[in-house]
């Protein structure tokens, strides 16, 4: 399926990360500026596999707490009430409110783990130079750079509740710890989403493919 | 090279075709989408930043939501609710939101009316690259219609609590979300690279 095919790499061109002109490659690192907007130019992300890998089991060790600790805490007449982020989508299924309990579910519970899940299964699989279902693959990865800022709705809601019911009511409502992990595992998998390099997923196409796989 | 584009997601290079009107330009090996026909992408952009624009201050000076309990209401606007949180100990919190959804939209308004404004005029901003490149780097975290979600989930989480007051500026966020979407579906950063490459 490659033939006809040629890559930038192969041609020994560089597409500009950021302004997308394709540039000759410089012989020395200093020459590799895009003449146009002044861009670094990489072949690839640096790193890309190494610096996701960190970034993945950094999300995945704040995972846990997020999903453990209270996000927020009601306290109404001197009772207090901790809630955690799954606490909260029960508490709106049990008022029949499914359509926003399956809204925060898949925003806050199912998006964040498939997306680290997709990560680690797409540097497994080019660490591993497989050449199976390179498309679907990428799309796969073009899915999870999307979806991936919708999961920082639950740290708005929070910000939102705690901003809006203040001391001096009856009723407060305060911010757990749970959500700082929360919205560490949000900002880290954006991170590791954008420092990951789909063309590694076609860099097992390439006749002489001397890419460091590591 | 300029003839030639490299695809951003498998580096398959193509040869970059005049497109028919609203057609998009694909990938033929991973799909991805290249480039698209934009019907005058810098006039329709230009003119969403500018409503965008005037949107933000409107959203930004009103109260957004109110709450009675009782006889008592409490006003919050987007600045105040972010301070709340600051005094509450939720510094991390504050300046995540504050980017998001404050920091992040103006600056991408800001930049691209620094851009497109001289460009519709012939003139050449000085600094066009610079801030093409930063616009890139601002506009993952420009999260304006996440929030408006998390604000509705809110609602219903507090309507058995008190009574919920929608402000002015609720309904200039819902416009802004709107007219913030249209401004990056009508932006063609092809065609700004192309005007400035022509230029100098």
């Amino acid at each position: 399926m490659n033939s006809g095919l040629i890559t930038a790499r192969s041609a020994g061109l560089i597409s500009c990360q950021s302004c997308h002109l394709l540039c000759e490659r410089g012989k020395r690192s200093a020459d590799r500026i895009c003449p146009r907007c002044g861009a670094n130019l990489r072949e690839r992300k640096p790193n890309s596999i190494v610096r996701t890998w960190a970034l993945v089991l950094a999300a995945f060790i704040f995972y846990i707490p997020a999903n453990v600790l209270p996000i927020t805490t009601v306290i109404s007449l001197g009772k207090a009430q901790s809630d955690t982020i799954m606490s909260g989508v029960i508490y709106f299924l049990h008022t029949g409110m499914w359509p926003i309990a399956l809204v925060i579910f898949l925003a806050s519970i199912f998006i964040p783990l498939m997306k680290l899940l997709v990560l680690i299964f797409l540097l497994i699989s080019v660490q591993f130079r497989s050449r199976w279902r390179l498309r679907d693959r990428t799309r796969l990865y073009r899915i999870t750079e999307l979806v991936g800022r919708w999961s920082m709705l639950d740290v708005f809601v929070v910000a939102v509740l705690v901003a809006l019911v203040r001391l001096g009511y009856l009723t407060t409502i305060e911010a757990g710890s749970g959500i700082i992990f929360f919205a560490a595992v949000v900002v880290i998998t954006m991170i590791a989403a954008m420092t990951f390099d789909p063309r590694l997923i076609w860099d097992v196409l390439e006749k002489n493919d001397e890419s460091p796989v590591c | 090279m300029d003839t030639f584009i490299a695809c951003h997601e498998c580096d398959v290079i193509h040869h970059i075709k005049t497109l028919p009107s609203k057609g998009t330009a694909h990938c033929i090996r991973c799909g991805a989408v290249l480039y698209k026909h934009k019907t005058n992408s810098l006039e329709r952009t230009l003119a969403f930043t500018l409503a965008g624009l005037i949107l933000f201050v409107l959203a930004n000076s009103f109260p957004f939501l109110g709450l009675k309990i009782g006889a008592q209401v409490r006003e919050t606007t987007l600045i105040t609710g972010i301070h709340e949180l600051y005094v509450q100990g939720m510094q991390i919190i504050a300046v995540l939101v504050l980017i998001t959804t404050m920091l992040a939209p103006l600056l991408q308004m800001m930049c691209l009316v620094y851009v497109l404004l001289p460009l519709k005029f012939g003139r050449l901003p000085k600094m066009l690259p610079r801030v093409m490149r930063f616009l890139e780097h601002v506009l993952p975290w420009s999260m304006m219609e996440v929030f408006m979600i998390g604000i509705l989930v809110s609602v219903v989480k507090l309507a058995g609590m008190a009574k919920i007051i929608p402000g002015i500026s609720l309904y200039s966020f819902l416009a802004l979300i709107f007219v913030l979407a249209a401004m990056i579906v009508s932006l063609d950063s092809h065609l700004i690279w192309q005007k400035w490459e022509k230029a100098s």
